[in-house]
């Protein structure tokens, strides 16, 4: 039972809070609705026992991204922008291509099925601690898409370099 | 003494049921931390002026009070009774906010730094990540108070400090990464019982350059000197609360002291030893056995505060340009030398 609301409060906070962030015209404001969103996700994630994911969420998507955010939002001319009627013209296409998606999400939510119980059942978790699991299963089991995922988060820091440096020799 | 408070805790009830009984102990232990660490705050301060002004010569504080010992008092009485000033084109909302996220985000903390063995709040799995999740949160005071207040130097003093808390969070969470692979846990007082059966007793000894990254990427991400170009007061009038007065700042200010005991308890927790002292010290004067580990914890956090108040009266300001540089070239190179030396000692260790 409270499991239930618990679960209904983060979700009805986590769909509220994104149609806010989407909908303010003052880009700031949006940027702290979704920071709310990013916190009631980390919550939904401590609800799942997993409070090594929940920590991570806050720590990069809170506490590096979107400060990030906020440092370009800061260098824009706000003031000037919300008094501008439309920001794009073309958020039908958005509209269209969203519920498509949205479509799809729902027809296949139908037909899923949830697995098999793996190895780390709740209990398994509990006994050595989420962080330990999520360690011990990155490292051993999944070396080789976690090196992959590496690989490619190389190759975009490799890029961002080649695009901010002015002239390369 | 100690045991028995846990104790009293744990089986005096008075017939109250354990759900309730449970809560009014997290309560209890709530006002008195947030107790002690407002007033260490408001001495902190005193602290501070004393200690610089000795510095330079002077004395400090000596109107209010026997030798000024009143002074925060006073400095807080006549914050609260401030004109309270909004500028006529600030986002009011984010304006008001601003602060009490701050400070929100410092208190926050305290809920899982342990203060003596078996003494705190919330005694979770990954209080190291929840300690580095508020500090990292404690920024967003800093920029949407200065964005928010519409004036050019509160805004170029949010620029600066967004730039200068996401660059040195890498090194601060880094530096620690070479603890948790000595203690083998996330769980502060885990790490602070592990360092005590570590035959050094702190891991100051085994990881000198962990806490060397650490030591400066904390007081930068404290804004405290000689890293404090968010309020640079020679070229911003004071960075990013320019245009906060009276309670307000009074709040900003209260946030920076608490970043500042927070990060001083990170730093006696995960490399000076928290509450104990080390096993040989122990050994060669038996009697300081009797001394209740609280003493510990709060003499190693004095030495720490004192340093930064040392460092401040010592050092002066880096240019923006030689700040970044220290960070990304300086201390994640060396942060990351540090975890992978720790890495294959340990492996070593093991594998004997």
């Amino acid at each position: 039972m409270i499991n239930k609301i618990f679960f209904f409060y983060f979700s009805a906070v986590i769909v509220a809070m994104s149609l806010m962030a989407i909908t303010r015209r003052n880009v700031m404001h949006g940027v702290l609705y979704m920071l709310l969103l990013f916190f009631h996700i980390a919550g939904l994630y401590l609800f799942l026992n997993a409070e090594f994911i929940s920590a991570v969420q806050v720590i990069v998507y809170a506490g590096a991204i979107m400060v990030l955010f906020l440092f370009v939002i800061m260098l824009l001319n706000l003031r000037e922008d919300i008094l501008k009627k439309q920001f794009i013209g073309t958020w039908p296409m958005g509209l269209v291509a969203s519920a498509g998606i949205l479509m799809v999400l729902l027809l296949s939510m139908l037909t899923v099925k949830t697995g098999e119980k793996g190895f780390w059942g709740i209990a398994q978790i509990e006994s050595v601690t989420q962080t330990v699991a999520i360690g011990t299963t990155l490292y051993t089991q999944y070396l080789f898409p976690f090196e992959v995922a590496s690989l490619v988060l190389l190759v975009a820091i490799i890029g961002a370099i080649v695009l901010a440096k002015k002239r390369l020799k | 003494m100690t045991p028995d408070v846990l104790k009293f805790m744990e089986t005096a009830r008075y017939g109250i049921p354990q759900e309730l009984w449970t809560i009014l102990v997290i309560i209890v232990k709530i006002a008195v931390v947030l107790g002690a660490v407002m007033l260490h705050v408001a001495y902190a301060t005193y602290f501070e002026r004393k200690v610089i002004g000795r510095m330079q010569n002077r004395l400090g504080p000596m109107v209010v009070g026997p030798y000024g010992i009143l002074q925060p008092i006073a400095d807080g009485i006549k914050s609260f009774f401030k004109e309270d000033i909004i500028p006529s084109n600030a986002d009011k909302p984010m304006f008001f906010m601003a602060p009490v996220l701050g400070l929100m985000a410092a208190l926050s903390s305290l809920a899982v730094v342990p203060f003596f063995n078996g003494f705190v709040i919330a005694n979770i799995n990954i209080g190291l990540l929840f300690l580095f999740a508020m500090s990292s949160l404690a920024v967003y005071g800093v920029i949407l108070g200065g964005w928010s207040s519409n004036s050019k130097y509160s805004f170029l003093g949010s620029l600066r400090a967004s730039a200068q808390v996401i660059s040195y969070e890498v090194p601060l969470g880094l530096s620690l990464v070479g603890v948790m692979i000595m203690a083998g846990s996330l769980n502060i007082t885990e790490i602070v019982n592990a360092q005590s059966r570590y035959p050094g007793g702190m891991y100051i000894i085994a990881q000198w350059l962990g806490f060397f990254v650490f030591v400066i990427s904390a007081i930068a991400e404290t804004n405290r000197s000689p890293f404090d170009l968010p309020e640079a007061e020679t070229e911003l009038i004071a960075g990013f609360f320019t245009e906060y007065s009276g309670m307000r700042f009074a709040l900003f200010f209260m946030a920076e002291y608490a970043g500042m005991i927070i990060m001083c308890s990170i730093a006696v927790l995960c490399f000076l030893g928290g509450w104990t002292i080390p096993p040989f010290v122990l050994k060669l004067l038996p009697f300081l056995a009797v001394v209740p580990g609280v003493v510990w914890f709060v003499m190693k956090l004095y030495v720490c505060i004192f340093f930064y108040y040392w460092i401040r009266a010592t050092l002066p300001r880096y240019r923006y340009d030689q700040l970044m540089a220290i960070g990304w070239k300086v201390l994640i190179p060396l942060a990351l030398v540090n975890i992978v030396i720790t890495a294959i000692m340990k492996l070593l260790v093991h594998a004997k």
